[in-house]
Formats: structure tokens, sequence, C-alpha cells
């Protein structure tokens, strides 16, 4: 059990805003923060690493108290067993991957475990790189390989896949999915991506000016807990053609392209690039095996 | 033909005085980058002094408190056998604060130019202050700590009141090449005081040419 609980008063562009926080997360479950900017998304993930202090409250990870306002315990990001990987990534620029990676070991670590990470990552043909030579999203397999060698309780990922396209993304999503079960780990995750979401989180917390607004499973949440579809996807709308009185919708689905009809009303909220559910519930599907 | 000895002790102080910086400074710039505190710009300001104040007052003052006669200087005679007036050791002590700011604002401000997350970075990688400095910080300012060394022996080596106040013009002891420079032109003996500019102007030109060149990325270029 990860039981998060603390009160913080941040300085935030519209003047000072209270964050407050009281949730407890499974072990082994990928939690989502959602919330637009400034919602203290970054703020909370500094504070569970013991890189900013709340004010009150107190942090449980696992049974072991890294924070307690009380009981003045507050472990310095060194004793928490934490791995975060940042919205910069963070990655030392003197050293090559290979340098970044072993940087991250503890004394009786030995560096199979970094053998190991290099090759479920993808990582061998880049093990001399500096990061400046390395892509964007390249870094970003650095940073999480980095992030993991001390086989944290928690890992902590800010908005990690924001910088990548679509091919990159759908492949680095595999590879923390790869990790969180091979290791059982506990993974708190900001994003606003609506697929990336529902594609990796179990759970998901909203916040709204530094307050939990909502929590539950990320799909009622998207379907404001409405639609009890058995059959659901997210996409993005690419485009929209009449015919006759009827629109052919084009949605990107994952990397399909998906044509759906839709009539009019269905039609005018909808503008290209918005992000929608397609659901249905009406008809049998067929499984074919490939 | 000229004497030598005032250039090599020129040279014999700046490196010394140099070699000392870096070691004070690495840990004040330190702190000045990380620091919080209320007296930080106190302290910042105190490092600056020796940029504006006239090198004279920074002599005077050293000449009076190091005086074997009274107070600080009796008690450094007498404990640690130090005389720091008229002597080399003096004059290495006086140069470290006067060239005090030229190693600290480099470094500081190499330091404060990294992104704060390579530090954060290192903490949450469970590795300490110490260690995040040594192996992270440092290694990725190198051009700051370069310019440090390069302008802190440069301007050593173009000190004069300082030196003139507190060292005095004892041959191969305090005579350094600026007060050699002054020391033939006041007997007219024109001729020598060239040679020692002339020397000067080269080497200083030399030194910092190779901040530039380096700094620059020139080397790297020529070489790939």
């Amino acid at each position: 059990m990860i039981k998060l609980k603390f009160q913080k008063l941040l300085s935030a562009p519209k003047g000072e805003m209270n964050l407050d926080l009281d949730i407890v997360i499974k072990e082994g479950s990928v939690t989502n923060l959602f919330g637009s900017s400034g919602a203290g998304k970054t703020s909370i993930l500094r504070m569970i690493a013991g890189l900013m202090m709340p004010d009150t409250g107190r942090i449980i990870v696992k049974g072991k108290t890294w924070f307690d306002a009380e009981k003045h315990i507050n472990l310095p990001p060194q004793e928490r067993r934490v791995g975060l990987v940042f919205q910069d990534f963070a990655l030392f620029p003197n050293m090559t991957v290979r340098q970044n990676l072993d940087y991250a070991l503890v004394r009786n670590q030995t560096i199979k475990v970094i053998d190991e990470l290099i090759e479920i990552i993808a990582l061998g043909d880049l093990q001399n790189r500096k990061p400046d030579t390395l892509s964007g999203g390249q870094r970003q397999r650095v940073a999480l390989a980095r992030a993991l060698v001390q086989q944290p309780d928690i890992l902590l990922l800010d908005e990690p896949l924001s910088a990548l396209d679509q091919k990159m993304r759908t492949e680095l999503q595999s590879h923390i999915m790869n990790m969180h079960r091979r290791y059982g780990l506990s993974i708190i995750l900001v994003s606003h991506d609506v697929s990336e979401i529902l594609k990796m989180a179990d759970e998901m917390i909203v916040l709204k000016e530094g307050n939990v607004t909502d929590k539950g499973r990320p799909a009622d949440i998207f379907t404001n807990r409405k639609v009890s579809g058995k059959f659901q996807f997210t996409g993005e709308v690419i485009s929209m053609e009449r015919e006759g009185f009827l629109y052919i919708i084009s949605i990107l689905i994952a990397n399909d392209l998906v044509k759906v009809i839709a009539d009019e009303d269905e039609v005018k909220n909808l503008v290209i690039g918005d992000k929608v559910m397609v659901a249905s519930k009406a008809f049998n599907p067929i499984i074919k095996k490939l | 033909m000229i004497d030598w000895d005032p250039l090599i002790l020129t040279f014999e102080l700046a490196s010394v005085t140099t070699f000392i910086l870096l070691f004070i400074s690495v840990p004040l710039a330190y702190w000045l980058s990380e620091s919080k505190s209320r007296i930080k710009p106190v302290i910042e300001t105190i490092v600056s002094m020796p940029l504006v104040l006239p090198p004279t007052v920074l002599g005077f003052y050293l000449l009076l408190a190091f005086s074997p006669g009274d107070g600080l200087g009796q008690w450094l005679d007498e404990y640690l056998g130090l005389r720091l007036v008229f002597s080399f050791e003096g004059l290495v002590f006086a140069s470290i604060l006067y060239s005090l700011p030229f190693m600290v604002h480099p470094i500081q401000s190499g330091l404060s130019s990294l992104s704060g997350t390579l530090k954060e970075a290192s903490y949450v990688l469970g590795k300490s202050k110490f260690h995040t400095l040594m192996k992270v910080l440092l290694p990725n300012i190198k051009p700051s700590i370069l310019t440090g060394i390069i302008l802190s022996f440069a301007h050593t080596i173009g000190e004069f009141g300082v030196v003139l106040m507190i060292g005095g013009n004892m041959p191969g002891k305090t005579k350094v090449a600026s007060i050699a420079i002054y020391d033939e032109v006041e007997s007219l003996n024109y001729s020598a005081a060239n040679t020692y500019s002339l020397i000067l102007i080269f080497f200083c030109f030399i030194i910092l040419l190779l901040v530039y060149v380096i700094n620059g990325g020139y080397l790297k270029k020529f070489w790939q």
C-alpha cells in the first residue's frame, strides 16, 4: 500500500494554491494523475521523491514512513526507493548512455542488472553515445532504464511521452508496461493523453487547482460512467465528410483508420482533432485466430 | 640581458595562487549557487569587492593586519612562524583575496546555469551532495572552471598595487615582473622595462587566446 496524504501551499501563476491530496494506491498498479497544467501534478511527484517538502501529512510506502510532519520524519531523496523520469530526462551530459546507467548502481548490485535493462529496452547500440547525440525517444528510453536500475518501489513518470511522435509513444508505452509486469512496479504517471491513460492506467486521479475532483477507473471517468459498452476505443477525428444526409467520420484509433457513420446531431459538436470514444454494444463480434 | 628572477617569481606566484584558489573557490561557488541564506548577498559582495576597490586599499589593510608588531601579525609570527609582510607567503595570501572573484564568479555562474534536474536526478539515484558535485556538476562545467583558472592566473600576473604594498620590492622574494617594470622605469632603464613588458604581453595574449580557443570549441573542430 502506498498512502499519500499531505497538504502544501504552492505559489501558482494565479496566486497561492493549496494542494490537498489524500489517496491510497494499490501496490503494483499504474495510477494516472490527470489535470490541466498548474494543477499540482509535478509538485506531487516531487514531494513523493523528496525533492519538495509537504507542509503537513504523511507519505507511507510499503509500510515504511518516508514523510511524517507530526513525527518530524522526512527521508532525503537518497533514502527513498523511488525512480523518477523527469520531463527533461535529466541525463548526465558528461557520461555515455552506459555510464549514465552505471552511475545509478548501488553498492551491492552487479552490472547484470544493467545488462538486462539494456537488452529489454534495446539500448545496445547506443551504449557508448553521449546523451546530446540521441533523439528524444532514445533519451527517454535511457532515462527510463536509469530510473529502473535500483529497482525502486515506485516509478514516477512526469509526462514522459509528451515529446514523442505516435509510433515512438506506442513503443515506449509497451516498454513501460513490460517493466511494470516484470518487476511488479507501482507507477504514478502524469499524462494528458487519453489513449495513453486508457492503455496504461488502472486508476486515475483528476486534479483541479490542487484538489482531487474525481478518481476511479479511467474508462469510467472519460465516459462519465454513462456508457457500459462492451467494445470501446478512443481515437482522434481525422476527417468528416458529408454523404447525403449522413456523415462519414474517419477516426484514428491507435494506428488504424476507422470509418464510422454518424448523423447530423452527432456531428454537430465535433471538430477535426477531437478525441472521441467509439463504442458499440449491440453487435456480436467475431473472433478469428491470426 | 635582463634579470629573469622577477618573471619566474611572477609565474610561481600565479601558479600557487591559482592552485589554492581552485580549492577554496569550488566549495564557495557551490555554496553561493545553492544557498538561499540571508547572508548570501553579503558574502557575494565581499567576494566581489576586489573588482572595484583600489588594490592599494586591500594592500594597506593587509599590511596593517600582518605587521609583526601588532595583534594578528604578532600571533601568526609567534605561533605559526608565519610572517606575511614582505614575504612570498604574504603575496600568495594577498593574491588569493585579490583574485578571488575571478575564480568564484565563473564557477558560480557555471553551476547556476546547469539545469536543476541534473542534481535532483542524482539525489533520487541515492547519491550524496558531494558525490553529485564531483561526478555530475563539476564535469559539466569544465569550460567555466578553465575560465576561472586562466583568469585568476592572468589577473595575478597583472597584480601591482597589492604586491607593492604588502610585498615591497625585494629581489627574488617579492619583486614580481610588474614591480620590476616600475623599478626599471624609475631608474630610466627603458630597454629592460620594455623587455619585461613585451614578455608579459606575449604571455597574457597566449593565455587568454587559449581560453577562447578551448572554450569556443575551435580545438575540437580542428582535431575532428
